[in-house]
């Protein structure tokens, strides 16, 4: 994992926010029209591959740390196609106040879109206080994979303290909404019910209206992973393991994007 | 009482009681609440175990619940409810069985608290609706507030596991008891919390989750023999 440049200057906290917009290019690609990053955020354009236009997320300075307000808005236009990644994982830090930091994801998928949002895991470093939010509007035929991966601690340290809200809507209609809260302070975090000493969680979200017609299976994938249908097109990978590698073996398990979605390759 | 909530001239508090009764013929004593997967897994072994697997719980499903619970209660649209109620229940073993459940709520509902709005989402969801909305619509049938409907859910939400836990494990009863005891102070501030959200209508309703719960209820659904439904 790289480590981002120490931050400049001794503001308490900064906000920043970055765009990305993914249009048809008229040629059967995707092009970028607005790209746009401050702060941390750095974007950085990938060779395309197919139809599909690729952009990675660098972190340009430590962050989050507390205080910070950070924004990310991804909006993939009708029948674009856009693969999101960053470089390294972004770690939560603690700030200089105390004061929590936020990082509010919005994301807008168009008909006959898609959207692969494959960040690296998020790591709660001791000390910090994260509030997340992704939120993701789907129109009808737009189809999603989305993985989300949580570490609590860096190697042999306490986590902070960490929510992070999921909340992705289909054609205006609830599809999937699930709020995670770990970290001191935080009831019942590491009890039975919740994550039982696993210091990584994660899930992996395939919509696709594929599934429609042929919705898979609901499937154990271990001790502690499952591959379960969701209350409409859709299916996900909900995992906790000791590690994230271990938690990226256990969403990979599945095999959603191999023999679910064939175009998820 | 939360603040600004008063009781409608038809409230009666014993309601309460009854319907927050384990005895309350709703068939909830046929589940565990993710406590048998629990032990089976040895993440609940004893009474301090218990209170952990309750307390998150308590702060998650719970939570989640008794804002449903509140927000039917206060009269939000119980359709819009029971689509949020599975966006928030990512396990199909637990949608059916919140919906299985609800169905025998409704039953029960009908021979004590005669509902047209109750009558009206069993029509449109002849399978069942998700329990908690059940269990907020009974609450206002029954003349009681969306706080009253909140704390119904909140106890659910810890009294299963812990008398499950007392057949699975032998554990003592008095033990089993003394864990509910102990979490009754986080039982009013959840249930104060669900009822807070409800007045914030449909988007300001709390989405709780806690994994284990939810990727054991698949595995334990697998198992060929079990004592409990969930």
């Amino acid at each position: 994992m790289t480590t981002a440049p120490a931050r400049p200057g001794l503001a308490p906290g900064i906000r920043a926010a970055a765009r990305i917009v993914a249009a048809p290019d008229g040629r059967g690609g995707t092009a970028l029209p607005v790209l746009d990053g401050a702060g941390p955020f750095a974007l950085r354009r990938l060779r395309a591959y197919g139809p599909e236009a690729r952009v990675a997320l660098v972190g340009a300075m430590s962050a989050p740390l507390g205080g910070d307000r950070l924004t990310l808005t991804a909006e993939v236009e009708d029948g674009a196609a856009l693969r999101f990644s960053t470089t390294a994982a972004t770690i939560a830090l603690p700030g200089r106040t105390g004061a929590p930091a936020t990082y509010d994801t919005r994301i807008r998928v168009g008909d006959g879109a898609t959207l692969h949002w494959l960040p690296e895991p998020l790591i709660s470093a001791r000390g910090s206080d994260l509030r997340s939010t992704t939120r993701v509007e789907l129109a009808p035929t737009a189809r999603l994979v989305l993985r989300e991966e949580q570490i609590l601690g860096r190697a042999g340290e306490p986590p902070g303290r960490l929510s992070a809200r999921l909340t992705v809507h289909r054609d205006g209609r609830p599809l999937f909404d699930q709020e995670l809260c770990y970290g001191p302070g935080v009831p019942g975090w590491d009890g039975g019910a919740v994550l039982g000493g696993h210091r990584a969680v994660g899930q992996l979200l395939v919509v696709d209206p594929a599934f429609e017609d042929a919705p898979v299976a609901p499937r154990a994938l271990g001790a502690t992973a499952v591959l379960a249908p969701l209350a409409g097109p859709a299916a996900v990978v909900s995992a906790v393991a000791p590690d994230g590698l271990r938690l990226r073996k256990a969403l990979e398990s599945g095999d959603l994007l191999a023999d679910g979605a064939m175009w998820a390759i | 009482m939360a603040v600004g909530e008063a009781i409608p001239p038809t409230a009666s508090r014993a309601a309460l009681l009854v319907l927050a009764d384990g005895r309350f013929p709703a068939g909830g004593h046929a589940h565990s609440g993710g406590a048998e997967a629990a032990v089976k897994a040895g993440r609940v072994r004893d009474a301090g175990t218990l209170e952990a697997f309750c307390r998150g719980r308590l702060h998650t499903a719970g939570l989640t619940a008794a804002g449903l619970a509140a927000a039917a209660a206060a009269g939000l649209d119980p359709l819009a409810l029971d689509e949020a109620a599975d966006a928030r229940t990512p396990s199909p073993a637990l949608r059916a069985a919140a919906r299985r459940l609800g169905r025998q709520l409704t039953r029960a509902v009908r021979a004590t608290w005669p509902s047209p709005e109750l009558d009206a989402l069993a029509a449109a969801r002849p399978r069942g609706a998700h329990q908690p909305i059940v269990l907020g619509l009974a609450a206002r049938a029954a003349g009681l507030t969306p706080l009253d409907a909140a704390y119904a859910a909140v106890y659910e939400s810890v009294s299963g596991p812990a008398t499950a836990v007392v057949r699975l494990l032998g554990l003592d009863p008095f033990d089993a008891t003394g864990v509910l005891a102990r979490l009754a102070p986080e039982l009013d501030a959840v249930a104060a919390r669900a009822a807070d959200a409800a007045r914030g209508g449909l988007d300001a309703l709390p989405a709780g989750a806690a994994p284990l719960l939810d990727i054991m209820a698949e595995v334990h659904a697998a198992w060929p023999v079990r004592l409990f439904a969930t």
